[in-house]
């Protein structure tokens, strides 16, 4: 039995458990036991991983599994993981448990919520474990389908148009996706949807990868908040529940960026090198123009939708520089994004079920009333902003060193332009930790709300832990990381 | 040396403790474990300087560099990794004493200060964090990890002055300082990177011949970390955030805004000064420029400032311009031969932040007493606050350079720097430190002398014209005089230290001997500028106050709105980046981008509207299109075929 | 004399055209039932003519017209039910009122 296995599974025995479950206890009792499995098992997998690579086991991937499902097709359930898939397997884990909690109390309907939100999760673990084309695409449309009921079922706000929107625009990018795909089997001669085999062959004719890295790129793209195609992120964050926001913003979205890395960059190399310039520039764009945006927003959420398209853009920026370790920090942002935003989503969700607004000029002084979620919602900001200590900074370096390894004043130029993001995500932070914490409490309302529940602190304090545990002690997390990227870098410089 | 790691270790554990679990101690409890904590750190930072400076010099005549810890934190790619560790050097040693010794006093007197104060356990949490950051921000081992360092101490520095969290003047302070410093940090961090990538490392000693292939990159990088350093160190413009950052506590002004953070800036330009003086002297001299304009700017708007706190600011300011100034005009490494300045800039760095926080200190128990900073509410207090007054008084005249206190020596040397460089640069330090005596005895004479507010008022209240009774200002407790008494100690004697014995820009032993001239000068300007603040300020105001009043008053309210700096820094950050650039962007966003988006899904639902009526059901249309469907293909066929 | 084929054809062709624009323009139900028995008349008007004239040895061709007639006789009972429940139902056989299946 194989141990990536076990990620498909658990999520299906939920599934069934919870279709089976009667009344919230139980429906708790599978869902805790669930996530807990599964983010013991992660851990477990990346102990085990580590230490596999220190004992020398040095094949690109490692727990290699293949079925054959529809042989006319060659398409398998092939599996394997490297060590940017397990990373993005435990930030998985940890955000499906912590979301969890975060969704202690959701009502009404809470099985049909939890039967979705495992069939989510079921999806971007198949996602990240497979490595066949088209497994890794039906894997992708799982995770996105059950969205669209998650916001629009459970969601606040113009719920049912940011749901449609959200799917639509999703929708519009795997449909670019699926073109792609197809590109990429054909183009290599059709006989295998295996990446690694795929990536082996090496034979898409350019003119084919001319066509069909764009395609794939934007596809994934999509999802990964790339300018001009993020305007669902806005919408559809603002209207979701939180935990849907936290999963969404910390693991659908990094399924774009890692799906760029591994299939549209790694596929076609030779496209890539040659295009990358268009989506830097639009890469760039995202960052500074996201950043911008949030510093004029009002309302939380979309302050932090905003925040999260110039943070995704930053992961696609580094992909596409296209040294070691600039990709290294690009996922290393994606772990520290996910893990970042989602404790901001829980921690707005939380205000805004105490104080049901987030528009921040109708907040003060809420670190006198809420002094708990207070403080959660300042480490959470300075986290945010790359302050030393916590994840965003460890990644933002990285990626910073790692872009101006590139020697020509086009990549140098818009590093520097990048690099002015952290100052203008210190502005929009900074703004709304002083509207909405500081100050004298002034509504009348607020003043008798209560600060976090037991669970809410859980989450809250799972999430800090891990953002600066990995900002203190990042040693480990890059080293794993560099290991994974190495082998598609390899691919991609000519 | 092992044992220096309890140095960063004692801070950010006390920080640990009192953020953890500090909200369920008592508040004496708090303040004294962060006090132990940094008197334990204190006696170790001695320890290590004993040893350091003990072990006397190695065969070439210079103090060894030891690095007894450098680990590597994060690689980054095949030759660049970032390192943490400490690093001992003279330099680095000398401002573990001046931190651990400031931060300490600061500490004792926060005892006091602070008490009954909502929220004492996170003050010295801050603190505690504030010096460990700093601490690890002079022992760095290489240029990545002052960075991490610093933007800590920026952010401990953040969250101090935004202590007070309900006052709204400290939220926007807080803001305005982090931002700005984050502002000046993103060139510090440009400069890193350019320097990282053409130098292959990130250590302050890169190997030679790889900078000189990197040639005409280096100043550039150098440059770029200097604008960073001016952001820390509140060099115009961007000085801005640093008079506002008195809205913090006062005892963190003494500690992070006078004595320790604010020379950080300083610090890095002698960190980076053998590269400065090898590949980038132009650029060094920039940083002369800047801070000497730095200088008399703040010196010209301290003047006039009527906030006892501000008028420290900017004292401050132009203090750490002189460092800069200092450090600007070396012309060679040899302190024999235009490197003086090196020297006379750390000595000034150290003699400073003695004064300067004793100043802080002062002025903290007199608002303490007084309860305002501003200058209206003081006067006569030297009756009242005899130690406050002594002490105070020992700090001005070290500032204003009278001899034997330690600011004549350290002022002294940096003065015949200048002069060595050029003799305009000479005279114009000269006026600013001219300039110095004359507002620090302003201020002195104004809180000291003239007519009490307290006594106006309890005459007033006499008399019945006042409903209460007026609160009498009064002597500090010991947690506070104490540290006053002992800065001011320092602050007495720190000039007779041979300082060049110890640091020096190549790293040899220089002694240190005073050039008569110069200091003739320098001490007939500080009596000239003190005669003249006597004579304006000693019976509150005089004739003379009030004709210089009016036939200056365009200038005095220009010094007083800091020559309107602040509005035109809002104007660019408020005006044209919010409102012309971020509401552009959002609307932008929301309306051409989104619209777009929403457009397609219009037009499709459109086009559905449109092809809608077709599927009515109704067969009889149905059957229309049917038949002619049917005759149009009967119509080819028969055409066709 | 024997008559041209071509005179029972065009009959044929007025009549089915009759047929149609009576279905494509009436309302009624009844009306509608006319047209379509029409139409269908016409064709079996058709088979009968083709049949005597292109093929008289063989008999097909009468058959259909005997098959379309019964047919047609059956689909009359049929949709003569089917339009008096529907009278039944919403007091008119008018087709506009017909709207109960429709979304």
């Amino acid at each position: 039995m194989n141990i990536l296995n076990l990620f498909v599974v658990i999520p299906l025995v939920m599934l069934l458990a919870l279709w089976l479950c009667k009344g919230i206890k139980q429906i708790r009792t599978v869902m805790v036991t669930g996530s807990t499995l599964l983010l013991a098992l992660s851990i477990y997998l990346t102990v085990d991983f580590i230490a596999q690579r220190n004992a020398g086991v040095d094949a690109a991937q490692l727990y290699v599994d293949s079925w054959s499902w529809y042989p006319a097709l060659n398409i398998k359930y092939s599996i394997g993981a490297d060590g940017v898939s397990i990373a993005m397997i435990l930030l998985s884990s940890i955000i499906v448990f912590t979301g969890t909690f975060a969704s202690w109390n959701i009502k009404p309907q809470t099985k049909e919520f939890f039967l979705w939100y495992v069939l989510l999760s079921l999806g971007v673990y198949g996602f990240f474990i497979t490595t066949d084309l088209f497994a890794m695409f039906m894997f992708y449309e799982t995770a996105l389908i059950p969205m669209y009921l998650l916001i629009g079922v459970w969601g606040s706000g113009r719920k049912e148009y940011s749901a449609m929107k959200l799917t639509l625009m999703l929708m519009g990018g795997s449909a670019f996706l699926l073109m792609g795909i197809l590109g990429i089997y054909y183009g290599s001669g059709a006989t295998t949807m295996n990446i690694h085999e795929i990536a082996e062959l090496d034979n898409i004719p350019t003119a084919m990868q001319y066509i069909f890295f764009p395609l794939t790129f934007i596809g994934f793209g999509v999802l990964g908040a790339l300018f001009p195609f993020h305007t669902w992120s806005p919408d559809g964050h603002a209207s979701a529940p939180t935990s849907v926001s936290m999963l969404h913003a910390g693991v659908l979205m990094k399924l774009g960026g890692y799906g760029c890395f591994r299939v549209a960059m790694y596929l076609m190399p030779q496209a890539a090198n040659d295009l990358a310039w268009i989506f830097i520039i639009l890469t760039t764009v995202s960052v500074v123009y996201g950043a911008l945006s949030a510093i004029s927003q009002t309302d939380l959420k979309y302050i932090n939708a905003y925040s999260s398209v110039s943070h995704c853009g930053l992961v696609l920026f580094a992909l596409l520089m296209m040294t070691r370790t600039s990709c290294t920090g690009a996922i290393l942002q994606m772990l520290s994004h996910g893990l970042m935003t989602a404790l901001f989503f829980a921690l707005i969700g939380m205000i805004y079920g105490r104080t049901h607004t987030r528009d921040i000029r109708q907040m003060q002084g809420l670190m006198k009333i809420m002094p708990f979620l207070a403080v959660g919602y300042v480490i959470a900001g300075l986290a945010n902003l790359g302050l030393p200590g916590f994840s965003g900074f460890i990644a933002e370096m990285t990626i910073f060193v790692g872009s101006f390894m590139v020697d020509d004043t086009f990549h140098r130029v818009v590093t520097i332009i990048a690099c002015t993001s952290i100052v203008i995500t210190a502005v929009y932070i900074l703004r709304v930790v002083g509207k909405i914490l500081y100050g004298e409490p002034e509504n009348e309302e607020h003043k008798k709300l209560t600060d976090a529940t037991w669970d809410e602190r859980f989450t809250v304090i799972c999430l800090i832990i891990c953002v600066a545990g990995l900002g203190i002690a990042p040693l480990w997390v890059s080293n794993l990381i560099n290991d994974g990227v190495g082998d598609i870098i390899t691919n991609l410089i000519p | 040396m092992d044992y220096t790691i309890f140095i960063l270790a004692l801070p950010l554990l006390s920080f640990l403790i009192l953020g953890l679990c500090g909200m369920k101690m008592p508040h004496k409890t708090a303040g004294l474990i962060g006090t132990f904590s940094l008197g334990a750190v204190a006696v170790l930072s001695y320890i290590t300087a004993a040893l350091y400076f003990g072990a006397g010099r190695d065969a070439d005549g210079l103090f060894a560099t030891i690095i007894p810890y450098n680990i590597c934190w994060l690689p980054l790619g095949e030759t660049l990794s970032i390192e943490m560790g400490i690093l001992l050097d003279p330099i680095s040693v000398m401002m573990l004493i001046v931190i651990s010794t400031v931060s300490l006093m600061v500490h004792i007197y926060s005892l006091g200060y602070m008490k009954g104060e909502r929220g004492v356990q996170r003050y010295y949490a801050y603190l505690s964090l504030f010096t460990f950051s700093m601490l690890g921000l002079v022992v760095a081992t290489n240029i990545f990890q002052m960075y991490v360092f610093w933007e800590l101490v920026g952010v401990s520095s953040y969250l101090l002055i935004g202590f007070y969290y309900t006052k709204p003047a400290a939220i926007a302070a807080s803001k305005k300082a982090f931002i700005v410093t984050r502002f000046a940090d993103l060139f510090f961090l440009i400069g890193i990177l350019l320097y990282g990538y053409y130098a292959e490392t990130f250590s302050f000693t890169p190997a030679e011949t790889v900078l000189m292939t990197a040639g005409g990159i280096i100043p550039v990088a150098l440059g770029l970390m200097f604008i960073g350093g001016a952001g820390k160190s509140a060099m115009f413009p961007l000085h801005i955030w640093l008079p506002d950052a008195m809205e913090g506590p006062t005892p963190v002004s003494a500690l992070i805004h006078a004595a320790t953070m604010v020379v950080a800036g300083v610090y890095l330009v002698a960190r980076m000064f053998p590269l400065f003086i090898d590949f980038a002297p132009d650029t060094l001299h920039m940083v002369a420029y800047v801070g000497a304009f730095t200088a008399l700017y703040a010196a010209v708007v301290a003047c006039v400032q009527t906030d006892i706190k501000r008028v420290l600011a900017f004292s401050t300011i132009s203090q750490i311009a002189f460092m800069m100034v200092a450090l600007g005009v070396c012309t060679s490494a040899d302190p024999h031969e235009g490197g003086l300045g090196y020297m006379a800039s750390m000595f000034h760095l150290f003699t400073h932040a003695m004064f300067k926080g004793l100043l802080f200190l002062g002025a903290g128990a007199i608002i303490h007493a007084v309860h305002s900073n501003e200058k209206s509410y003081m006067g006569g207090l030297r009756k009242y606050m005899p130690v406050t007054h002594a002490t105070f008084l020992i700090a001005c005249l070290a500032i204003a350079g009278i001899p034997p206190f330690s600011g004549f020596f350290s002022k002294d040397e940096i003065l015949v720097a200048c002069y060595d460089y050029s003799t305009m640069m000479g005279i114009f330090m000269s006026f600013v430190a001219a300039l110095t005596a004359f507002y620090m005895f302003r201020l002195y004479y104004l809180i000291f002398w003239g007519k009490s507010y307290y006594e106006q008022q309890l005459a007033l209240y006499k008399e019945g014209k006042s409903s209460h009774e007026p609160h009498k200002p009064h002597e500090a407790p010991a947690t506070m005089t104490v540290p006053l008494v002992i800065l001011a100690t320092i602050s007495v004697f720190a000039g007779f230290i041979p300082f060049g014995e110890f640091i020096s820009s190549n790293g040899h032993a220089y002694t240190i001997h005073l050039n008569y001239a110069v200091a003739a000068v320098s001490i007939f300007l500080a009596i000239a500028g003190i005669t003249l603040a006597t004579i304006m300020y000693r019976k509150g105001t005089s004739s003379l106050t009030v004709s210089i009043n009016r036939n200056l008053k365009g200038l005095i309210d220009a010094a007083y709105h800091r020559f309107y700096m602040d509005e035109l820094w809002l104007f660019v950050t408020k005006r044209i980046i919010f409102n012309c650039i971020s509401r552009p962007i959002a609307w932008f966003d929301r309306h051409i981008i989104d619209g777009t988006m929403d457009l397609m899904a219009t037009l499709t639902q459109k086009l559905g509207t449109w092809v809608r009526p077709m599927q009515s059901g109704n067969v009889q249309s149905y059957s229309v299109w049917f038949l002619s469907g049917a005759l149009i293909l009967v119509l080819i066929l028969i055409y066709f075929v | 004399m024997i008559v041209p084929a071509q005179f029972y054809l065009a009959l044929a062709a007025i009549l089915f055209f009759i047929g149609v624009f009576g279905f494509f323009t009436r309302r009624n139900l009844i009306s509608l039932l006319i047209s379509t028995e029409l139409m269908l008349n016409t064709v079996d008007i058709n088979f009968a003519v083709f049949n005597a004239y292109c093929h008289p040895e063989h008999l097909e061709g009468f058959f259909f017209t005997m098959f379309g007639i019964g047919v047609a006789a059956a689909e009359t009972a049929v949709a003569i039910a089917i339009i008096i429940n529907v009278f039944r139902n919403v007091k008119s056989i008018h087709i506009k009122n017909m709207k109960e299946l429709k979304h």
